[in-house]
């Protein structure tokens, strides 16, 4: 679904994505781990066309991406993303931020649209919270508003961008909970995480980079318990016990 | 000037001087939207990311910003003429302040709209809305909010303004205001009245802002 094939891209003279190769198949759910700085978060910027490249190539189902087409949007519609910092729509409440995409986007009829993000808002766990603004909301609960949000454009995959990394710790379970659930009923996700019980659980692929580089692949139990690669070893024996 | 005499004064002065209030809220009205429309515009020539956009935007408003506005209705009342455009006062005093205020609000406008989180962008972007839609959707109801303050100032500084268009013969409340006090010698009590009615127009703008900002601060 998701196909990315020597990918390279600069920021400057900074190489950014090394030639990164990966696919992502459907109902995939891939987990994208790695330090800081390792290009993780530009890798899913370029498969949602936020970012440009320089050479190869990021195609979803089986169309290129390049930012500069119009095609980019209905690629946009059917890979959603959801980020860091939410990036909720401050001056719309939690139902509208919803069916901002689908009305406004994909010219859904409203009535539709609202009956759709009423069940996703539900879904996310969000009832009764349908006319409050990102502003009256936890961090845990505007970034369920923006899942519901990528979610209201019936997306084939989703994006992650470090969906947990702004929350305070005693939030990140009830979005876990939310993605999990999602994976579970078989949509294809790519997520980038700190989170390894997360990746360990419900990751069916487990991806390690470093400085733009894919180090290491494989599935989360071989990976994340018995990595072959050196700096794979050092990267998670500083994530799972940080004191030692 | 005792207070029964002032009172008299004013029973025979304030229907001239409420002839020049009209004028100074129609020519403050006019050049308000015409300021607006040309600042929206000059704001988004520079934020456009486009140079052959962004040069004559930033050209034109920065030679405006440095020119006076006294110079500028000058030239648009006496010069324009001779170039075979002919304005009457009224007219030529909405252009020159409006074209000069349009400067200052497109410089108001483009804080507004630099200050709108980027990532609210990128969320639009990433649901495939178009770039008409990010804009009218997503950046303008939040530059709004951040604009309204000082674009509520900028109001209050044109209203006043406004009074600079009777060097061009605009039959405003400081025009009428002058052609009453030097008739009649009674500077204090015409200007004083003067005074008074722009602060009539001037204070229930300035609450209006005030309101305007804590409604939409709120969020």
């Amino acid at each position: 679904m998701i196909e990315i094939e020597r990918l390279q891209k600069s920021f400057g003279t900074n190489r950014v994505l090394d030639g990164i190769s990966l696919s992502i198949r459907q109902g995939q759910v891939v987990c994208i781990i790695g330090p800081s700085g390792s290009g993780k978060s530009t890798l899913l910027r370029c498969v949602n066309g936020l970012e440009s490249y320089e050479g190869g190539e990021v195609r979803v189902l089986g169309k290129r991406v390049d930012r500069n087409s119009p095609e980019i949007r209905a690629t946009r519609q059917q890979v959603t993303m959801v980020f860091q910092r939410f990036n909720l729509f401050p001056h719309r409440t939690a139902l509208e931020n919803v069916t901002e995409g689908p009305i406004y986007a994909a010219g859904e009829d409203r009535a539709a649209a609202e009956k759709h993000a009423r069940e996703l808002l539900a879904r996310v766990g969000l009832t009764g919270k349908e006319s409050a603004y990102p502003s009256q909301l936890s961090g845990g609960q505007q970034q369920r508003v923006a899942i519901a949000r990528a979610l209201a454009m019936r997306p084939k995959a989703v994006l992650f961008d470090e969906p947990t990394s702004a929350l305070d710790p005693e939030l990140v379970g009830e979005v876990l909970t939310v993605m999990r659930d999602l994976a579970r009923e078989g949509m294809t996700m790519a997520v980038v995480t700190h989170e390894m019980g997360f990746a360990r659980e419900v990751a069916d692929h487990v991806v390690f980079m470093d400085k733009g580089r894919v180090v290491e692949q494989g599935p989360p139990a071989e990976l994340l318990t018995a990595p072959r690669e050196p700096r794979t070893q050092d990267f998670l024996r500083r994530v799972l016990r940080p004191l030692e | 000037m005792t207070w029964s005499g002032f009172l008299r004064d004013g029973q025979q002065f304030l229907p001239i001087l409420l002839q020049g209030v009209w004028v100074t809220i129609a020519v403050t009205l006019c050049a308000l939207l015409l300021s607006t429309a040309l600042g929206i515009v000059w704001a988004l020539m520079r934020t456009s990311g486009k140079r052959w956009l962004e040069w004559p935007a930033m050209l034109f408003t920065n030679t405006i910003r440095g020119i006076p506005i006294l110079v500028q209705l000058f030239y648009i009342y006496f010069v324009l003429p001779e170039l075979g455009v002919d304005l009457n006062a009224f007219q030529a005093g909405v252009i020159g302040l409006g074209v000069a205020y349009s400067a200052y609000m497109g410089e108001v406008f483009r804080a507004g709209i630099l200050a709108v989180d980027a990532g609210t962008i990128e969320a639009a972007e990433s649901l495939g809305m178009s770039r008409a839609r990010i804009l009218t959707r997503v950046v303008l109801p939040q530059a709004v909010r951040i604009v309204l303050p000082p674009y509520g100032n900028n109001l209050i500084m044109l209203l006043k303004d406004s009074s600079q268009a009777s060097v061009i013969t605009v039959a405003e409340l400081s025009t009428q205001a002058r052609l009453i006090a030097s008739s009649t010698f009674k500077n204090q009590e015409v200007w004083t009245m003067a005074a008074l009615l722009y602060l009539c127009l001037s204070i229930p703008l300035i609450i209006l802002v005030a309101r305007l900002e804590k409604r939409f601060g709120r969020r």
